[in-house]
C-alpha cells in the first residue's frame, strides 16, 4: 500500500508548485492587486500539509475544507516576513518567461511561432485531459475525438455553404468567435452524451470503450462529407474578433510584419493562461479534492458523499471541452483540417503528455506538452545535425520516427524513475519548508 | 441464405482469431491485473518475425520462430519493463504499457514501411466448396487452429501445475505467494503464452483474403480489445464469447454494407466498437465479467 499510495496521494503538493507559480506570474506583467493575494499563498500551505501527510486520501476531500479556515492562523503570522525578506526568483522567472512568451512573435519565424502554438494548443488539451486522466484517475484514449469535435465544430459552424475541390459543403456561416464558443460547447456536449458510460465505467473498461470513440470519430469525419469534407478536410476560416481579423494580410507592429501566427499567437497565449487558471481553481478547490478522493479511494469518496458517477460524467464533460478548445486553436493554427491527424496516435500523445509531464497537475500538462509536440518540430529542423536521425523519405528514422520513440522512452522511464514528471525536477518551495 | 451462411461461417472464423488475441490479453490481464495495452504491437512482432523468414526458413519453421519471438517479445517486456513497476498503481502499468506500446509499434511499422509483406501460408486463396457455400481454405484453417489453441489452453489451464497457479495468482496474489507460487515467473509465462497466440493470430490475419502484414494490420488486431471488453476482462469464457460476437458482427456488417450506405462506407470496422458500447451501457463488466463488489 505504501508503494501504492508513491504515484497518488502527493499530488496536493505537485499542484502547489504550480499554483505558487501561476500566482506569482499573473502578478508580475499585469494585475498589481494580486500582490493582495499574496498572504493567501502562504494561507493555503498547512491545508496542502494536512492533506500531505494524510495518508487516507479519504480525508482529504472535504475536511479539509473547514480545517482550512482556524488552524492556518499561527504559521502565516512568522511566514510573511519571512517571506518578505527573501527574494523570491521564483517570481522573477516567472516574470521573465511571460515577458519573453510576449515577445517571442517579434523574433521567431513563422516555423517556431506554428510549433509554439502547437504546443500551446496541446498543452490546452493536456490540461483537460490530466483532469480526467491525472487528477480523476478516468483513462481515456478518446481525447482525440473531441478535439476532432471542437476542430471540424468550428469549422463548419465558421465556415459557408460553399463549393471546396469539387464538393458541396455545407457552413452555418456564424460569426467566428460565437463559432469557436460554440465548437468547445459542442465538444463538451458530445462529452455529456457519453457520460452513461462515462460516469459508470473506470480503468481499462472505460479507457477501451473510448477508444471506440477514435474510431466512431474517424468513421463520421470520413463518411460525413457535406461538413467534414471527407478525406480532404476542410479549409479553416480565420478567427475574428471585435473586428480584427487574425488572418495572413499582414499588420507591421513595431518594424514586424505580424501575419496569423503572430496574431493567433497572443490569442493562444491568453487561452492558455485562462485555461490554466481555471483548471488550477478546479484542482485545488472542493472539486479537486473530490477527483483526486475518486482516483484514490472510490468507494470512501462515495462514503464521504462525493457523487461519484456525476463527478465523473462532470470531469468528462470538462475535459472534452478543454480538448474542443485545443481543437479550435489547432484547426486555426494549421489552415486546414484532415481527418487522419484525429487518430489514435494523438490520443496516445496526450496521454504521453501528461505522464511525462507530471499526472495531475496543470504545470505538468503543460510541460509535457511542450516536449511531446515540440520535440518531432526540433528533431525535423535539425535533422541532418543529428546522428541516427534522416530526413523524412530517405529510409532511415525520420524525425517523425525518433520523437516517438523519444516519448514512448519517456513514457516507461518517466513512471519509472521519476513518479510525478518532469515537474518534479524543479523542486517545489513549500516541499523545503 | 447462401450470403448469410457464408458470412456467419467467414464471422465465426475471424471470431475465433479475435478470441484467440483476446485470451492473451484476459491471461495477462488475470495474472497480473494489467491491462496490455501493448498486445497489438507484441501480434505485429509475431507476423512481422514470421513474414521475414518464411522465404529462408520455409513457412512452418518461420511460423515457429515468430510464435516463440513473440512469446520472447512478451516475456521480455514483462521482464524488462512490467517487472520494474510491480505493486505500481494498475492504471500506472496501463499508461506504461502504452509507452511500450508506441517504442514498439514505431520500430515494427517503421521496418514494414509501405510494404504488404506476405506470410507464405500453404493455403493461398484456394477455396472449399460445401454444396453452395464457399469459404476459403484459410478460415477453416483459422477457425480449426484457433479452436485447438483455445482448448489446449483451457485444459491447461484447468488442470497443469502451471493453470493452477495462474488462477492461485489470480484469485490472490499475496496467499499465492505465500503457498510458494513464483509471482514473477506467472506473470511472464502469461506474456509469454499472449505473445505466442497473438502471432499465431497475426498468421491468420494476415492471410487470404486480407492481401498480407501491413501497418494496418494493429488496427485490425485492436478489435481484439472490444472483444475481450464486452466479454469481460477478467473471464476466459467472455474473451471467447466476446471475440465471436466481435467476428460475426463485422462479418455482417462488412458483408451487407449495401444495404447499410446510409451509415456510411467501412461500417464493418467500426461494427466491433458500437457493440461493444451497448453492451457497456447494459452491463458495465461485460457479459462474463465479474461485478465489483465493495464491503464498506
Amino acid at each position: 500500500m505504501s508503494d501504492t499510495s508513491r504515484p497518488g496521494p502527493v499530488t496536493p503538493a505537485p499542484d502547489a508548485p504550480a499554483g505558487q507559480a501561476a500566482d506569482s506570474g499573473t502578478a508580475g506583467p499585469s494585475v498589481p492587486e494580486s500582490a493582495a493575494s499574496k498572504p493567501s499563498a502562504p494561507a493555503a500551505v498547512p491545508d496542502a500539509h494536512a492533506a500531505d501527510t494524510d495518508t487516507e486520501p479519504a480525508a482529504s476531500a472535504t475536511p479539509a475544507e473547514p480545517s482550512a479556515a482556524e488552524p492556518p492562523e499561527p504559521p502565516t503570522a512568522v511566514r510573511p516576513t519571512w517571506l518578505r525578506a527573501r527574494p523570491r526568483p521564483r517570481a522573477y522567472a516567472w516574470v521573465a518567461l511571460s515577458l519573453l512568451l510576449l515577445a517571442l512573435p517579434f523574433y521567431l519565424d513563422r516555423f517556431w511561432l506554428q510549433a509554439g502554438l502547437f504546443a500551446m494548443a496541446a498543452a490546452i488539451g493536456a490540461i483537460g485531459l490530466n483532469l480526467l486522466t491525472g487528477a480523476t484517475g478516468q483513462l481515456s484514449m478518446g481525447h482525440a475525438f473531441f478535439l476532432a469535435v471542437g476542430a471540424y465544430g468550428y469549422c463548419v459552424l465558421a465556415g459557408g455553404n460553399e463549393v471546396e475541390s469539387g464538393h458541396q459543403l455545407t457552413g452555418f456561416g456564424l460569426p467566428t468567435w460565437l463559432a469557436a464558443v460554440l465548437a468547445v460547447c459542442l465538444a463538451g456536449l458530445a462529452g455529456g452524451v457519453f457520460s452513461p458510460i462515462a460516469g459508470r465505467l473506470r480503468g481499462a473498461y472505460l479507457g477501451i470503450a473510448t477508444l471506440a470513440l477514435i474510431f466512431v470519430g474517424q468513421h463520421v469525419l470520413f463518411n460525413a462529407r457535406d461538413l467534414t469534407g471527407g478525406f480532404n478536410g476542410r479549409s479553416v476560416p480565420p478567427l475574428s474578433l471585435f473586428g480584427f481579423d487574425f488572418d495572413d494580410a499582414e499588420l507591421v507592429v513595431a518594424a514586424v510584419p505580424f501575419q496569423s501566427m503572430e496574431k493567433l499567437w497572443y490569442v493562444a497565449l491568453v487561452a492558455l493562461l485562462a485555461c490554466g487558471l481555471f483548471a488550477r481553481g478546479v484542482l485545488r478547490g472542493r472539486p479537486g479534492r473530490a477527483m483526486n478522493a475518486l482516483r484514490d479511494h472510490r468507494i470512501a469518496a462515495g462514503v464521504m458523499g462525493v457523487p461519484v458517477a456525476r463527478y465523473r460524467a462532470a470531469v468528462f464533460v470538462l475535459s472534452s471541452m478543454y480538448a474542443g478548445l485545443a481543437g479550435v486553436l489547432l484547426a486555426l493554427v494549421f489552415q486546414r483540417t484532415v481527418p487522419e491527424y484525429f487518430g489514435m496516435i494523438l490520443s496516445l500523445e496526450y496521454l504521453a503528455m501528461i505522464v511525462i509531464g507530471g499526472l495531475g497537475t496543470v504545470a505538468g500538462a503543460v510541460v509535457g506538452a511542450v516536449f511531446v509536440s515540440l520535440l518531432p518540430q526540433v528533431l525535423t529542423r535539425w535533422s541532418d545535425a543529428l546522428p541516427l536521425v534522416s530526413a523524412p523519405g530517405t529510409g532511415g528514422v525520420s524525425p517523425g520516427e525518433a520523437s516517438r520513440y523519444l516519448y514512448g522512452a519517456a513514457v516507461v522511464a518517466v513512471v519509472l524513475f521519476l513518479p510525478g514528471g518532469l515537474t518534479r525536477l524543479v523542486p517545489s518551495s513549500r516541499e523545503k519548508k | 441464405m447462401t450470403t448469410f451462411t457464408e458470412l456467419l461461417l467467414g464471422g465465426l472464423s475471424m471470431g475465433s482469431v479475435y478470441a484467440l488475441i483476446a485470451l492473451g490479453f484476459v491471461v495477462i490481464f488475470k495474472a497480473t491485473e494489467v491491462v496490455n495495452f501493448a498486445h497489438a504491437s507484441l501480434l505485429l512482432a509475431g507476423g512481422y518475425v514470421t513474414a521475414v523468414l518464411h522465404d529462408d526458413l520455409g513457412f512452418w519453421p518461420a511460423l515457429a520462430v515468430g510464435i516463440a519471438g513473440a512469446a520472447v517479445v512478451g516475456s521480455a517486456v514483462d521482464f524488462l519493463v512490467m517487472r520494474r513497476y510491480r505493486g505500481s498503481d494498475h492504471s500506472v502499468l496501463a499508461i506504461v504499457t502504452i509507452g511500450v506500446d508506441i517504442l514498439l509499434t514505431t520500430e515494427l511499422t517503421r521496418l514494414i514501411g509501405t510494404d504488404v509483406m506476405a506470410l507464405g501460408d500453404p493455403w493461398g486463396d484456394r477455396v472449399v466448396n460445401l454444396g453452395e457455400i464457399t469459404i476459403a481454405q484459410t478460415r477453416i484453417a483459422a477457425f480449426a487452429a484457433a479452436a485447438l489453441l483455445i482448448t489446449a489452453f483451457l485444459l491447461a489451464f484447468r488442470y497443469t501445475s502451471w493453470g493452477v497457479a495462474m488462477r492461485a495468482a489470480a484469485e490472490n496474489p499475496q496467499t499465492a505467494a505465500l503457498m510458494g507460487v513464483r509471482l514473477g515467473r506467472v506473470s511472464m509465462s502469461a506474456w509469454a503464452v499472449a505473445g505466442a497466440l497473438a502471432a499465431v493470430a497475426a498468421l491468420f490475419l494476415t492471410v487470404f483474403p486480407t492481401p498480407g502484414l501491413e501497418r494496418a494490420t494493429s488496427l485490425a488486431a485492436l478489435k481484439a480489445f472490444p472483444a475481450a471488453i464486452l466479454g469481460g476482462l477478467d473471464s476466459t469464457t467472455g474473451a471467447l464469447a466476446g471475440g465471436l460476437i466481435v467476428g460475426v458482427t463485422e462479418s455482417f456488417a462488412t458483408g451487407y454494407q449495401s444495404e447499410l450506405t446510409f451509415l456510411g462506407g467501412g461500417i464493418g470496422d467500426l461494427a466491433p466498437y458500437l457493440v461493444m458500447l451497448l453492451v457497456l451501457l447494459a452491463r458495465p463488466a461485460g457479459l462474463f465479467g465479474t461485478k465489483e463488489l465493495a464491503r464498506v
